[in-house]
């Protein structure tokens, strides 16, 4: 890759020419990755689902929460592609509508842990001595709970509902973040660039701020594209204990939760929501993985 | 740095974060919108009972010093009475969390004999059909909603085959006419025990869906981990000296390569072994399993808050605890482990 002239010397490469080169070539690159250009496909699909549900359904009040008590729990039909629910609502429209909160879960999580892990580990490894002591130890007392129960605790505390669900999750979430971004900086610091910066007197917030952490943002992002699957998991796990999106609004967690209860007369309604979690999922580790390969061939699993 | 100061470090690391989880435990329990008093007390107590289940409860005290009082009950094995039941948590604890254990024993059971040799035989034939089948079904595995998966093995092997019972620990006839002896809780080994062999077959038939379900993820994650260290050591040179020395494959895989490849796995495996105890929870719900995570999610509903975050506590402790003696094992197996 060639380095233009005008940068500021050390700082991380942003001319547009050259990002433009990277990104084709790591564009080629990924495309020779099937699963993972599939998976691509089919997380548009969803995402483009979630954007336009209401007006891909006709029943965008009864995905709403709207009751239709004359049709319950009918099988899939012309009408009802995927059948209706214990109030008779359309499957598919509550699964599209449902999408919004299960796929923005994933989204948000994983920025929000992003935001607060990355400064913060940048920091930790930037300044290490008693400020790196500090940070890491709070972040071993957040790793060293199951992050499942950690979640769901928070969020019990906070009241359920969608945003502490999120934001409980967040809290679960960002110590890996910290640790990624802190083992970055460690090795970061140690160049000749950042020496130089420190050098000529470069304030030490603003060689985070222009240097490490504009260098980091790469393994960052790939373990963040690796981690919105799991996110996703979790998110619909809390909504089908009953602590995320509740009822009537749908989600796909907490549409499970009601259709193991019709199992017996309408499996179809808990057959869906279920499918849609794990296709995404799966989309998204696979999504993941290919990144990985492509933006961070050290760490390429051994193929 | 020398083993000893490694191991001196990593106990002392330990107390740090047990300390932590201690304060963000409690501070959870402070941070409940309801007043715990008045959960105490029952809804239409008075304002004097309400005042006296203050007291009683400590809530009048300064924070630090609550705190202090927390950590000495916990210290003692007293976690505080449920605010519904009025029932001391520990009493309830000892019996569910068998439960718990004795499903998630299973399942990690399972995970290994899945797991392990699909990881073996996928890492030894690579780029074979059946490495491709593997890594596949990892995929799906650790994508998978464990909730969803255990409902879909209910429609197929209770309610489609009828082969198996569709919740519970343990038959309502068989709990009659062959009663089981609580004697550690676990029913396996109870009945095991009491040689009472008709109800040890109930028992295992009522653990085989649950625990499937929940292997689902360590399955996954198994394979994916036994493989890539498996490719790995293939490449090393005692390896070839195997095959030099004419040993057969199954020898040098299943013998030589494992012994390398396995540790890894399982160090990661008992860590996945305390986070299933509380994912538990979500095949519990499905399956009506009386388990230490159907407690807690009925508690978590209940605005139950002693219990919410005493089985948090428990749980966790239980994790710090792995992963101290997984290190320390790691360290005393592996001459290269330091800090960090």
């Amino acid at each position: 890759m060639a380095m233009p002239r005008e940068e500021t010397p050390g700082a991380a490469p942003s001319a547009w020419g050259a990002r433009f080169l990277e990104s084709r070539l790591m564009w080629r690159a990924f495309r020779r990755d099937r699963l993972a250009l599939v998976s691509l496909v089919i997380i548009f699909m969803f995402v483009a689902g979630a954007i336009f549900a209401p007006w891909l359904t006709p029943y965008p009040d009864q995905g709403m929460g709207k009751a239709n008590l004359k049709e319950k729990l009918e099988p899939p039909s012309r009408i009802h592609p995927l059948g209706t629910d214990d109030l008779g609502r359309d499957v598919m429209a509550r699964i599209l509508l449902g999408s919004r909160p299960s796929l923005s879960i994933g989204f948000f999580v994983v920025t929000l842990a992003m935001l607060i892990g990355t400064p913060l580990g940048a920091i930790a490894g930037y300044f290490g001595g008693p400020i790196d002591q500090a940070i890491m130890r709070i972040t071993d007392v957040f790793l060293s709970f199951p992050a499942l129960l950690l979640a769901v605790a928070f969020s019990a505390a906070l009241g359920p509902s969608f945003f502490n669900a999120m934001l409980s999750i967040s809290l679960a979430w960002w110590p890996w973040y910290t640790r990624l971004a802190r083992a970055q900086a460690v090795s970061l610091k140690e160049q000749t660039f950042i020496e130089a910066s420190r050098a000529i007197g470069v304030p030490s917030f603003t060689i985070i701020r222009r240097h490490i952490i504009p260098n980091l943002v790469t393994p960052v992002l790939v373990q963040a594209t690796m981690d919105i699957g799991s996110a996703i998991l979790m998110g619909s796990a809390l909504s089908f204990v009953g602590l995320g999106v509740q009822l009537p609004r749908p989600d796909w967690g907490n549409m499970l939760n009601v259709a193991r209860l019709y199992f017996d007369d309408g499996p179809w309604f808990a057959f869906f929501p279920g499918f849609a979690i794990l296709l995404v999922a799966m989309c998204f580790n696979l999504l993941g993985d290919g990144v990985r390969d492509v933006l961070d061939p050290q760490s390429r699993r051994t193929e | 740095m020398g083993k000893g100061e490694y191991i001196i470090r990593r106990l002392a690391l330990a107390i740090l974060v047990l300390v932590g989880v201690s304060i963000i435990t409690f501070g959870i329990s402070r941070l409940v919108p309801s007043d715990p008093a008045s959960l105490h007390a029952g809804i239409r107590a008075s304002r004097e009972a309400k005042e006296a289940a203050r007291i009683k409860l400590g809530l009048d005290r300064p924070l630090y010093e609550q705190y202090f009082r927390y950590i000495g009950d916990v210290l003692r094995g007293d976690f505080g009475i449920s605010v519904r039941t009025h029932r001391p948590i520990i009493d309830d604890l000892r019996i569910f969390l068998p439960a718990t254990l004795e499903l998630v024993a299973v399942s990690m059971i399972i995970t290994l004999m899945i797991g392990i040799p699909l990881g073996v035989l996928s890492g030894a034939w690579k780029d074979s059909p059946v490495d491709h089948f593997s890594r596949v079904f990892a995929v799906v595995n650790v994508s998978m909603p464990v909730f969803w998966l255990a409902l879909l093995l209910q429609l197929l092997f209770v309610r489609q085959l009828d082969w198996l019972p569709l919740g519970a620990r343990v038959s309502k006839e068989i709990a009659i006419i062959t009663p089981i002896e609580r004697i550690t809780g676990f029913y396996l080994i109870d009945t095991a025990l009491a040689g009472n062999w008709a109800a040890f077959r109930d028992v295992l038939r009522h653990l085989i869906l649950p625990s499937l379900a929940l292997a689902s993820y360590g399955i996954g994650l198994t394979i994916r981990m036994t493989r890539a260290t498996m490719v790995e050591v293939l490449q090393q040179k005692y390896i070839t000296a195997a095959w030099a020395a004419g040993l057969t494959r199954r020898e040098v895989f299943f013998r030589q390569a494992l012994k390398n490849a396995i540790v890894p796995t399982l160090m990661v495996l008992s860590l996945n072994f305390v986070w299933q105890i509380s994912g538990a929870m979500l095949v519990e719900i499905v399956f009506r399993w009386p388990g230490l995570g159907r407690y807690w999610v009925d508690a978590i509903l209940m605005i139950d808050f002693p219990i919410v975050v005493s089985v948090a506590l428990v749980v966790t402790i239980f994790y710090v605890l792995t992963n101290l003696f997984v290190d320390l094992l790691q360290a005393v197996i592996d001459p290269r482990v330091s800090l960090e």
